[in-house]
């Protein structure tokens, strides 16, 4: 039965009915986190921080933006940009923020695939990662439809056409998802309502479970080393801190965390006053038109690698090459079958399958930004193969592995 | 035991409950978005063809979709036997009357104007005779046949009626349909 006395202060009132204690212990003071870490476990922290940034600068833009083909483009760069004091400056943050927060998600996930920190446990971290890289991804594409531009009227033409899914003649699916035969109002309002609401409430589901499955494993380390978290907990609460292997989250390591993000703020707050121009595509001033393709489409920086695997293939085979690129980081820990979880550098040739496929990655990138012609396509055509190449590959060189 | 085979019972009435509950508002949620039926009432387009001149791309609109309507001169009528596709590797003579529509005297190409590849609207070249898509590289030839993957296809063509020297869109005409049916267009 619960027993409530006469609190003697604040924090015993709340206490009482909430055990603020008993959290502030399970989240933060008693949550143990290794010393054996680097700055790349700060970026975990730097994309809530940057999510934060867009909720925040998303509020200030949704109470100016109109969903109305007729409007959407004006409220945007007439209304937000020049007649609302500061509007600019939520813009700014927000495009900026967009892009960044996949430059963020990149290194993330690479740390995570040098590390080998999706494996013995940690699967749930990976796919709960990928499922947000997903969101995000969902996210970035239905905000950029709502400036109502030229490349918002035509990669929504084009990337609601993949849908129709080439040969198959899905016509019917992709007019559903317009709600109409082109992108057109029902089409702007319904990507609103996807991007200001459904999408983000996934996110903030996401990154629940995301940090969910870190309390059972914690977070990996420089050495891989398998650390026996009850113990060295003990350890640093019985008085020998410099002998134990953790240290508090918070407000501990927070600090250094924060250090990081301190770095990372001022990096991204020049690039909002001074460098905010490629986050925010020039044809995408011009308003949108369904009678006139720009003369080069492409999409934003983070999609060109997926985007390069569709192009140098005829529609069916690039659009199965596409789908496999979509998908396959999710089944990294499931073919990866070496028993090590160390750092790359140690583990033979998955060492040069981590670095070829960050590589790979960037030609391709290169590549999706360039015009469809030679020698462009016939190198993003072999980077392409070798991305596909990479990952039959794997499960090959990972089973070769010796355990160390 | 019988509190809980009780309970059992009662878990699997609400669980039928919920699940025709669950069944009635997918679909209603599938079918509130579906395109309107306003957006679905077929526009009509009527287009006057003797207004157009020869080698002159023109491009009309129709359910919101760019229409292209190239009026063939004699000498693209000639070529066209010269034409290849990169597709089959074989000449496309057999194909190309067939896209084109005859009104009067003059043969006429009219087509949606968005690439089967990923909709993007490619540009006619007069000089060339032909059409590029900007997006992925795509080539049509003046009958809009592919010369260059990736599109799959010929632009593909809309219902249409000829009616006198005015062609309706939108409306499934006799000639349409026989082409439809012997695959020049989807
Ligand atoms: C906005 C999205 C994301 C947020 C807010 C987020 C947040 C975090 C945080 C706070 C941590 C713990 C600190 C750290 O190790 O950095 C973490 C760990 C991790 N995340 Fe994410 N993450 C996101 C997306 C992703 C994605 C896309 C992936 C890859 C598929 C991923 C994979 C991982 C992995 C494997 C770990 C464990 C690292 C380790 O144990 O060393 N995360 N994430
Ligand atoms: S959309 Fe025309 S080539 Fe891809």
């Amino acid at each position: 039965m619960a027993h409530f006395t006469k609190a003697t202060s604040v924090k015993d009132w709340l206490n009482q009915r909430l055990a603020v204690e008993k959290v502030e212990k399970v989240m933060m003071s008693e949550y143990w986190i290794p010393k054996n870490i680097n700055f790349l476990w700060a970026m975990g922290m730097i994309l809530v921080v940057t999510f934060a940034l867009l909720l925040v600068s998303g509020i200030f833009l949704l109470m100016y933006y109109q969903p109305n083909v007729n409007l959407a483009f004006d409220s945007v760069n007439y209304t937000i940009m020049s007649e609302v004091d500061f509007g600019w400056l939520w813009r700014h943050v927000h495009g900026v923020a967009a892009s960044v927060v996949f430059l963020i998600i990149y290194i993330h996930m690479f740390t995570g695939i040098y590390y080998g920190s999706y494996k013995k446990g940690r699967e749930m971290i990976w796919i709960s990662g990928m499922l947000l890289f997903v969101a995000f991804s969902a996210e970035a594409f239905s905000g950029y439809m709502l400036p109502w531009g030229q490349m918002s009227y035509w990669a929504g033409m084009v990337i609601t056409n993949l849908f129709s899914g080439g040969s198959l003649h899905a016509d019917g699916l992709v007019e559903w998802i317009r709600g109409d035969y082109v992108p057109a109002q029902a089409f702007l309002n319904r990507f609103f309502m996807l991007h200001v609401l459904l999408i983000p409430l996934a996110i903030i589901g996401l990154i629940g479970l995301h940090f969910g499955a870190l309390r059972i494993p914690h977070v990996n380390n420089q050495d891989g080393e398998e650390i026996d978290f009850d113990a060295e907990a003990k350890k640093y609460l019985a008085g020998d801190k410099a002998g134990s292997k953790v240290i508090r989250f918070a407000n501990d390591f927070m600090a250094k965390d924060m250090m990081v993000v301190g770095v990372y703020l001022v990096f991204f707050f020049y690039l909002v006053f001074y460098n905010y121009g490629f986050a925010m595509d020039p044809v995408n001033f011009d308003p949108a038109n369904g009678l006139k393709t720009p003369t080069h489409i492409y999409p934003e920086w983070y999609f060109l690698w997926s985007y390069e695997i569709l192009r140098p293939f005829s529609t069916n085979i690039g659009l199965i090459a596409f789908a496999f690129a979509q998908v396959i980081f999710f089944a990294l820990p499931f073919l990866d079958k070496s028993p090590n979880t160390v750092p790359a550098s140690r583990r033979g040739l998955f060492k040069y399958w981590f670095w070829a496929m960050l590589i790979d990655m960037i030609i391709l990138t290169a590549m999706g930004k360039v015009p469809p012609v030679e020698p462009f396509g016939t190198i993003g055509f072999y980077a392409a193969l070798t991305f596909i190449g990479l990952w039959i590959a794997l499960p090959f060189i990972t089973k070769m592995e010796k355990k160390v | 035991m019988k509190n809980s085979s009780r309970r059992g019972f009662m878990g699997k009435a609400f669980g039928a409950v919920a699940g025709v509950g669950a069944v009635g508002a997918l679909y209603a949620m599938k079918k509130t978005w579906d395109p309107l039926p306003s957006v679905k009432a077929a526009g009509f387009t009527t287009l006057d063809m003797s207004a157009y001149k020869e080698n002159e791309l023109v491009v009309e609109k129709w359910r919101g979709k760019p229409i292209f309507v190239l009026k063939q001169s004699q000498e693209m009528l000639d070529t066209e036997n010269k034409n290849i596709s990169q597709i089959t590797g074989k000449t496309t003579a057999g194909m190309d009357k067939k896209r084109l529509i005859k009104i009067g005297d003059a043969h006429y190409l009219v087509c949606i104007g968005l690439c089967t590849h990923l909709g993007c609207i490619p540009g006619y070249r007069p000089e060339t005779k032909d059409f590029l898509c900007a997006c992925h590289g795509g080539m049509y030839d003046d009958t809009a046949m592919v010369k260059k993957s990736p599109p799959p296809r010929g632009l593909d063509i809309p219902p249409f009626k000829i009616d006198g020297m005015k062609l309706v869109l939108g409306e499934e005409g006799p000639e349409y349909k026989k082409m439809k049916e012997t695959g020049i267009t989807l």
